[in-house]
């Protein structure tokens, strides 16, 4: 017998598909000197992999999860492993019937082909459904039935074939860690199971529903909780044995009462995400020994599935008599925000998460991962919202991932608007002026764990003067009201005050502070000691990982201010790139610094109501830093940083101050402001129509690690000489010439649907198309797609941003956009900004 | 045909059972519940005969209200009707089980009449005590045979050439021929009913409940009864847990490595 592997290169924790797949592409990339480690027997050690139902319907709105559902589907298929049997979901609503007309927008995004059934044509593909009970379909012919356990099986062949060690019925006891490279920071350093200690660098946790057991044993923490996904296997049924397949008809999703029936050889499995949820923590699962069939498939609690049955029966009535030979709770991962957990993980480092992945996206978020590790970040797409580094300290409870998953269980086959909010957990983190709002009927969006205000019902009064609607159809009204559009205008006729309070800054001190921001950023930090700049961050291959401020604070201190959807990664960032030699201290002011927001023509007014300083743009030159103290009446004197900046196009400052001086702040410049029609201003303004109007991109819509600075229209004309992360590719993409994509805004010039009703593009990754509704694909497989869209008041238009080749980035291009599967007129207005272009109200 | 069929709610547990801090029970947190494997047959059995012959089958059982799940799934196999007797759950002693089943018994057959059959599982799956089918037959004053892997309904007597062991007691009488395994053969009983029987795991093949069966079953309307009765001799000291066996494993190679030391072994056996 092989002698126990006593180290290790790498050290994969848990053989089910993502384990798997994870050792074959690490060895694909060149890694050696592997082990992977299962408590359980080979080639089902008891995880989620062993009773998954093993199908993979390609479309969702969400794209990393779709292109990365359809990469594994692809790699199953290049093993010849998956049957396409094609899958039908179907609706008993009208509302599901438009949200089909949704799920085609999104199959035409990804190029997944699909197409709308009557429920005729329904049956003619499943003659036992009962189209009584159903409007229609839609149908995916490309949706497959996998071998997950062969897949596994092959892909950890591929890796012992090279060396990889496999350790089954072994179970991890400990991960060890030694503290640095920095103060309270530590390092994995070795696997203790039950069979030896394994010396190693790096350890990936790929174990599902045990991961976060297996990060606490190194003080870390992955947020998902094992949760319960009924299914139950009936038959024997002529109609299915006869095709003598394991898969001989499509499956079906009754997307409306939450369930699948997908036939299993002569047996059709029934599955459910309708029940209650039921969640268990990791210690209540039984070990292999104790569990009657395998840890994940726990004892099936009739009653919960019980209404499943009868609804199975209304849309198969043969199911009736077929007999329940199996039925399982089976367990599955869930997160707080119904994302997996991929990459290195805050805590400690090379301490990788695999985890919170289904069958469906296991071999490609392996992929993903693998890549991750070999060259500082995924290739195959971005994962942003995947990124384990994305969750703050609030969301990283067990209370918190309970709340939220208990939300969105059922939701698994939702209806989801894009701008849905959660209703579990909120007021998390609020800023100073919470009551204020409160009180001015600020409805709130919650941006990860801080609430915003997106629109105040205060200003009610704005729509009637501005002679403003609600929108036709209600889904495109849904979380968005015209008092949005109404704070618009007022703020580009007079002047609004924001929130900006989520706002993550961060500060680098000492003396290798602003060499060690120089690294970071892809534009120069080393400016004079007040001024600002605006810069990407890049990850190793070029593309994006950040797009933030950085404020030249002293000769030793840098600040760092991002937005709250990306700080938690922009912080793990910062540090896992910070020198270990002491010269750099890395603070989060987050919560000691509040921030507002005061633009508009009549902000300068305003602010010189309360401060002496000279507000012109010879006394604060746009992108200025300034202290100064403002005249808070009787709060007295309140000191804060102005930063003439805009991220809505108009004149004004972001002011930093002291949390606990925030409010007093408002209260006086709202009093100030009276006169000059200063109104509180929701985030719609600030984070959707000031910014599109003005053609600013954000980090996780128009910029990801797939595109680079050129492709977005942010490059500056030289490059720094420093080095920085990421610049050998930089360089190497403006060496190749003019970028192939250019980022643009495009004015939807006709938004009546074929019912004559406007219609309002929501954001979410609509198709822009040639007028012949031809997808628009660049050389690299990147689609053109709506990247933000939303309101123009100012310019009377309904504005979205694309990357669009360069042939067709010129204005005036005429194109479309897909919105609810139907093509609406669209047309090139600008790679820079359709509303004041030349920046001229900025820098009044 | 009137049949009761006397089932046990019993943990359903994987390879290895865990005793719990009290020492005196299973640890079944993480443990589903089913029907002893016998009495399943026993059900089955009697859905059986009542669907060859007409009738209802009755199942009764003795324990808290979770083991109304066992009742229903019996209905959803089949039965027709249901009974509690409702115990705290604790773990009652054979003597003291026997005596609230004969209780219960005797006033279900007060009020609806006599069963004709009273099938017992062999023993239960988690104590195996082989007593309260025997303690409850006598009790009752019937026959009782156990092990049971075969029943045959016979025609009334004087149709039927009998082997002359039973207690017929005369023209039209209900008779039965049960069957149960000796070591090399059959032992075959033939008697008259009312009877009780001690069905075996074997007899037949149980059927799952169908979707329609299980959701038919959640109509059933449970009979509780409230008996208490004296415990028995017999007490539960504590739950031991042996050793795990474990059987030692040598591999002798992979692929071609091995095939020489595998003949080496082979040969040492002399079995080549």
């Amino acid at each position: 017998m092989d002698e126990f592997p006593s180290s290790a290169k790498c050290v994969v924790i848990g053989a089910g598909i993502v384990g798997n797949c994870l050792v074959g592409h690490l060895t694909k990339l060149g890694w050696s000197d592997l082990v992977l480690v299962d408590k359980g027997p080979l080639p089902n050690p008891g995880g989620s992999t062993g009773h998954a139902s093993n199908f993979i319907f390609p479309v969702d709105h969400n794209k990393e999860m779709c292109l990365l559902g359809v990469q594994s589907a692809n790699q199953y298929r290049d093993l010849g492993l998956s049957v396409d049997s094609g899958g039908i979901e179907v609706a008993r609503t009208q509302q599901r019937m438009d949200e089909f007309q949704r799920r085609m927008t999104s199959a035409k995004a990804w190029g997944v082909d699909a197409q709308l059934l009557s429920p005729e044509e329904v049956r003619e593909l499943v003659p036992f459904v009962n189209t009584d009970v159903i409007l229609g379909g839609f149908y995916c012919p490309s949706v497959s039935v996998v071998d997950s356990l062969e897949t596994g099986t092959v892909m950890r062949r591929l890796a012992t074939d090279n060396g990889c060690r496999v350790l089954a019925n072994t179970e991890v006891l400990d991960v060890v860690t030694t503290p640095g490279p920095n103060p309270g920071e530590s390092t994995v350093s070795a696997v203790v199971t039950s069979a030896g200690t394994i010396e190693t660098e790096y350890v990936v946790i790929a174990c599902g529903v045990w991961s976060n057991r297996i990060a606490n044993m190194a003080d870390a923490y992955i947020p998902l909780v094992p949760a319960v996904h009924q299914m139950a296997d009936v038959g024997p049924i002529d109609m299915l044995a006869h095709t003598g397949k394991e898969i001989g008809y499509p499956i079906v999703r009754d997307m409306d009462t939450y369930c699948y029936e997908r036939q299993s050889s002569g047996s059709m499995e029934v599955g459910s995400y309708a029940h209650r949820p039921i969640l268990h923590h990791p210690d209540e699962i039984p070990s292999n020994d104790e569990a009657a069939l395998s840890p994940t498939e726990m004892p099936f609690t009739p009653d919960d599935f019980d209404p499943q049955m009868e609804q199975a029966i209304e849309l198969m009535d043969m199911l009736g008599d077929a007999e329940i030979k199996y039925a399982i709770n089976g367990l599955l991962s869930l997160t707080p925000d119904a994302m997996p957990c991929l990459g290195e993980v805050p805590d400690v480092r090379n301490l990788w998460s695999a985890a919170a992945v289904w069958v469906k996206e296991g071999p490609g978020m392996a992929q993903a991962v693998a890549e991750w590790m070999t060259y500082g970040y995924p290739r195959v797409i971005d994962v942003h919202g995947s990124d384990i580094a994305r969750f703050y300290p609030e969301e990283r409870s067990d209370e918190h991932i309970w709340a939220r998953a208990s939300e969105h269980f059922n939701k698994t086959y939702g209806i989801v608007h894009p701008a849905e909010q959660w209703e579990s957990r909120r007021n998390l983190r609020v800023g100073p002026y919470f009551s204020r709002q409160q009180e001015l009927g600020a409805f709130f969006f919650q941006a990860r764990t801080w609430e915003r205000p997106h629109w105040f019902e205060s200003n009610t009064d704005l729509v009637q003067r501005y002679g403003l609607s609600e929108r036709p159809v209600e889904w495109d009204n849904r979380w968005w009201s015209p008092i949005c559009n109404a704070e618009h205008l007022n703020l580009r006729e007079n002047c609004g005050l924001v929130d900006l309070s989520a706002f993550q800054v961060y500060e680098l001190t000492g003396p290798g502070a602003v060499a060690y921001a120089e690294r970071l950023a892809v534009n120069k930090v080393d400016v004079a000691v007040g001024r600002s700049i605006y810069t990407p961050w890049l990850t190793p291959d070029g593309g994006f990982h950040s797009d933030l401020t950085m404020m030249r604070m002293a000769e030793d201190r840098v600040r760092i201010v991002t937005g709250v959807f990306d700080g938690g990664r922009d912080k793990f960032w910062i540090r896992r790139h910070m020198p270990s030699d002491g010269s750099v201290r890395f603070d989060d002011l987050t919560s000691d610094i509040t921030t507002l927001g005061l633009w508009g023509p009549n902000a300068p007014a305003v602010l010189a109501q309360i401060c002496d300083f000279d507000l012109s743009q010879d006394g604060s030159p746009y992108g200025s830093l300034r202290e100064v103290e403002l005249n808070c009446g009787a709060a007295g004197t309140v000191k804060a940083t102005l930063f003439r900046i805009s991220y809505v196009g108009d004149t004004g400052w972001e002011m930093y101050l002291n949390w606990n001086d925030g409010p007093a702040l408002w209260d006086t410049l709202m009093r100030a402001g009276g006169e000059y029609g200063l109104r509180p201003t929701g985030g719609s303004v600030y984070s959707i129509s000031g910014r599109l109007e003005k053609g600013y991109r954000l980090m996780g819509a128009e910029l990801e690690s797939e595109y680079n600075p050129l492709e977005a229209g942010l490059a500056r004309p030289r490059v720094k000489a420093t080095d920085f992360i990421g610049k050998e590719a930089y360089l190497k993409a403006r060496d190749a010439g003019d970028p192939e994509v250019q980022m643009c805004v495009l004015t939807v010039e006709d938004q009546h649907d074929s019912q004559g009703r406007k219609r309002y593009m929501q954001g979410g990754n609509e198709p822009i198309v040639t007028p012949d509704g031809k997808r628009i694909i660049d050389s690299h497989g990147r689609v053109s797609r709506v990247t933000t869209a939303g309101p123009g008041p100012s310019v009377g238009k309904h504005l979205l941003m694309s990357y669009l080749p360069a042939e067709l980035a010129s204005p005036g291009t005429q194109l479309g956009v897909v919105y609810m599967n139907e093509i609406f007129d669209a047309r090139v207005a600008t790679t820079g900004a359709v509303f004041d272009p030349d920046d001229s109200r900025l820098k009044s | 045909m009137r049949i009761l069929c006397c089932i046990k709610r019993v943990p359903a547990p994987g390879a290895k059972i865990n005793v719990a801090a009290d020492g005196c029970s299973v640890d079944a947190a993480h443990l589903g519940f089913t029907t002893s494997p016998h009495e399943e047959c026993a059900v089955e059995e009697a859905v059986q005969i009542t669907e060859r012959g007409g009738g209802e089958v009755t199942v009764l059982t003795l324990g808290s209200v979770e083991a109304g799940e066992q009742l229903r799934y019996a209905a959803s196999v089949g039965a027709h009707h249901g009974v509690l007797v409702a115990s705290d759950g604790s773990s009652w002693d054979p003597q003291r089980t026997a005596r609230a089943l004969t209780t219960a018994i005797e006033s279900l057959e007060a009020d609806s009449g006599t069963f004709d059959l009273i099938l017992f599982g062999n023993e239960s799956a988690d104590s195996g005590g082989f007593q309260v089918g025997v303690r409850v037959a006598c009790a009752l004053g019937r026959a009782i045979v156990n092990g049971v892997k075969g029943i045959e309904l016979l025609e009334r007597k004087g149709e039927v050439e009998g082997k002359g062991q039973s207690e017929g007691k005369g023209e039209g009488e209900a008779r039965l021929r049960a069957r149960r395994e000796i070591e090399g053969g059959f032992e075959v009983y033939e008697f008259g009913l009312p009877a009780v029987l001690g069905i075996k795991e074997g007899i037949n093949l149980p059927r799952y409940p169908t979707m329609r069966g299980r959701l038919a079953s959640k109509k059933l309307q449970i009979t509780t009864l409230e008996l208490d009765c004296v415990a028995g001799g017999q007490k539960l000291r504590r739950l031991h847990r042996p050793a795990e066996t474990v059987s030692e494993t040598s591999i002798l190679g992979q692929g071609d490595t091995g095939v020489a030391a595998a003949v080496d072994v082979i040969e040492g056996l002399g079995l080549m």
